[in-house]
């Protein structure tokens, strides 16, 4: 158990303090990679907890995907020297009273949650599902998504298709004379079409453009 | 006391599993050149050693002796980090491959998934270092590599899925005896294909090198790298090269099953076949590299997205639909 304890506290400290750094950090590069950090460390939480499916699933989806692509955003737009002088402008400190509301609501809703859950058990009734403890839990996972919940669950995925297809529709604009390659015209070229096999005759040369 | 002896234990098998690994990466480094000149009608590497066998070890030798070479204009932890991440990741993903039923170092529920997730995290490395440098090419290839391994991982993963319907487990030892009675190539043959080459693009391997495009980009994201760290990043390329050889063997090609399971052949332990088995798709990948030309970057990411992603998908539906319909699904 002592082991189990050390590692606990050894990943659940590296995530705090990774969590914190994302915000502190000046640079905003340096941020993004605490976050990482953070889900990592967030990760090997959930696969102590016996939880490997969710641990695995955050490392993909999280790291492997949405940081990559925060990761791009941030390089590209150059956001450190924004970042900078948000602090310094006067302007600014319109944001940190709204973040700390934010932050003070996120705050009570979790502990709203956690002290429910906490107390009073039979509010968050699971008993309904279908979970036995021979399962892995990836299949117990797959049944109450794909069995006892398919329909719930097919509705999720056509919303998020819904807004994936609405945010590329918002975001996509047709730009005038933009030269674009036709692969079709590409792949169909034939040999005939681009080599000609002429009889020189001496002195006289041909004429390409013809 | 007990604690340390386990400790002891698994530190012993994983210098065990690691040497054999960190040296087949040397060889397969001159394998890769061997076939390489061969199909060019060279002689390759010949020299140092008997066939020229130690070739790398000379490299290896020649690296750690350069001076390392950081820019003043980087960033520093990071630069130096960068190459480390890449040969860690590549090392650690091999903890969960099988070599035999019982030879592996952690038989874990979801392998395949751990696979996965170490080969997405392998990205970093490259994105790091191209960051780090703090120069125009590095940062092209960095951009170029991440996009292209994230676009290629989408059609890995489900071509894994298509694997897994078969199988019914994310453990990589039930992949391997799911395929007791027919290898998953023979039914799922179009999935290898793709997988095949998904993994070329994946591992940044010609023709879809695009990141280390010298003609373009000096060397992309390895360009400010000199030394033992430039030869680090070469080692988790070739590492995780070699992985993914394993993974493509153990998801289509039976992976340590022994191709006939007949008397002469049972007798050969799984780990001689599963290396074979390596080493024929190691071997192909060298091939492809020395026959096919690059490809230009438009055309990888039509590749990637329009071509491979719908295919796979619909093999996905092709095969539960079968699985479904002639009621072979796996039991729990």
């Amino acid at each position: 158990m002592i082991a189990h304890a050390i590692f606990f506290y050894f990943f659940s400290v590296i995530a705090v303090i990774s969590a914190i750094m994302v915000t502190v950090s000046k640079n905003t590069v340096h941020s993004v990679f605490f976050l990482i950090l953070d889900f990592i460390s967030i990760s090997c939480l959930f696969i102590m907890i016996g939880a490997e499916f969710l641990g695995m699933i955050m490392l993909i989806v999280y790291v492997g995907a949405v940081a990559v692509l925060f990761l791009f955003v941030v390089m590209m737009l150059n956001v450190a020297q924004q970042k900078n002088q948000w602090f310094i402008s006067k302007e600014s400190s319109g944001h940190i009273p709204v973040g700390l509301v934010i932050s003070v609501i996120i705050f009570f809703e979790l502990i709203i949650v956690i002290g429910g859950w906490k107390h009073k058990p039979e509010l968050f009734n699971p008993t309904n599902l279908s979970i036995t403890k021979e399962l892995t839990n990836t299949h117990s996972l797959g049944q109450v998504l794909y069995t006892d919940y398919i329909h719930v669950f097919q509705i999720s995925g056509m919303i998020l298709l819904i807004a994936m297809i609405g945010a590329i529709v918002l975001t996509f604009r047709q730009r005038e004379g933009v030269k674009k390659q036709s692969y079709l015209k590409q792949i169909s070229r034939e040999r005939t079409e681009g080599v000609e096999v002429l009889e020189v005759a001496s002195n006289k040369g041909v004429k390409i453009d013809d | 006391m007990e604690y340390l002896n386990i400790v002891f234990q698994e530190t012993y098998k994983i210098l065990f599993l690691l040497l054999p690994v960190l040296v087949s990466v040397a060889m397969i480094v001159w394998l890769d050149r061997r076939v390489w000149a061969f199909v060019q009608k060279r002689r390759g590497p010949n020299v140092v050693g008997p066939f020229g066998l130690l070739q790398s070890l000379a490299d290896a030798l020649k690296y750690i002796f350069k001076e390392i070479i950081i820019p003043a204009s980087s960033n520093k932890v990071i630069f130096i980090l960068a190459p480390i991440i890449t040969m860690t990741l590549a090392l650690t993903a091999w903890a969960v491959i099988p070599f035999s039923e019982s030879n592996v170092l952690a038989n874990i529920n979801v392998g395949i998934l751990y696979i996965f997730a170490v080969s997405s995290l392998g990205v970093y490395g490259i994105i790091m270092g191209g960051w780090a440098s703090n120069s125009k090419y590095p940062f092209l290839g960095a951009i170029r590599s991440a996009a292209q391994m994230v676009s290629y991982e989408v059609s890995i993963g489900i071509i894994i899925i298509n694997v897994l319907l078969c199988v019914g487990s994310l453990n990589l030892n039930d992949i391997v005896l799911a395929q007791q009675s027919m290898w998953f190539i023979i039914p799922l043959f179009p999935m290898f294909v793709i997988f095949f080459i998904s993994a070329l693009a994946e591992t940044n391997r010609p023709p879809f090198d695009l990141p280390e495009a010298e003609a373009e980009l000096v060397a992309g994201y390895q360009t400010e790298y000199s030394g033992m760290m430039y030869a680090m990043f070469w080692l988790g390329e070739y590492a995780n090269i070699l992985l993914m050889c394993a993974l493509g063997s153990i998801l289509f090609l039976g992976g340590w099953l022994s191709p006939i399971a007949l008397y002469p052949f049972n007798l050969i332990p799984g780990a001689i076949w599963l290396i074979f088995k390596i080493l024929f798709l190691f071997i192909l990948f060298a091939l492809v590299k020395a026959i096919v030309p690059r490809y230009r970057y438009d055309q990888l990411m039509r590749l990637g997205w329009k071509i491979f992603l719908p295919l796979s998908l619909t093999y996905v539906v092709l095969t539960a639909s079968f699985l479904f319909y002639f009621n072979l699904l796996p039991t729990i």
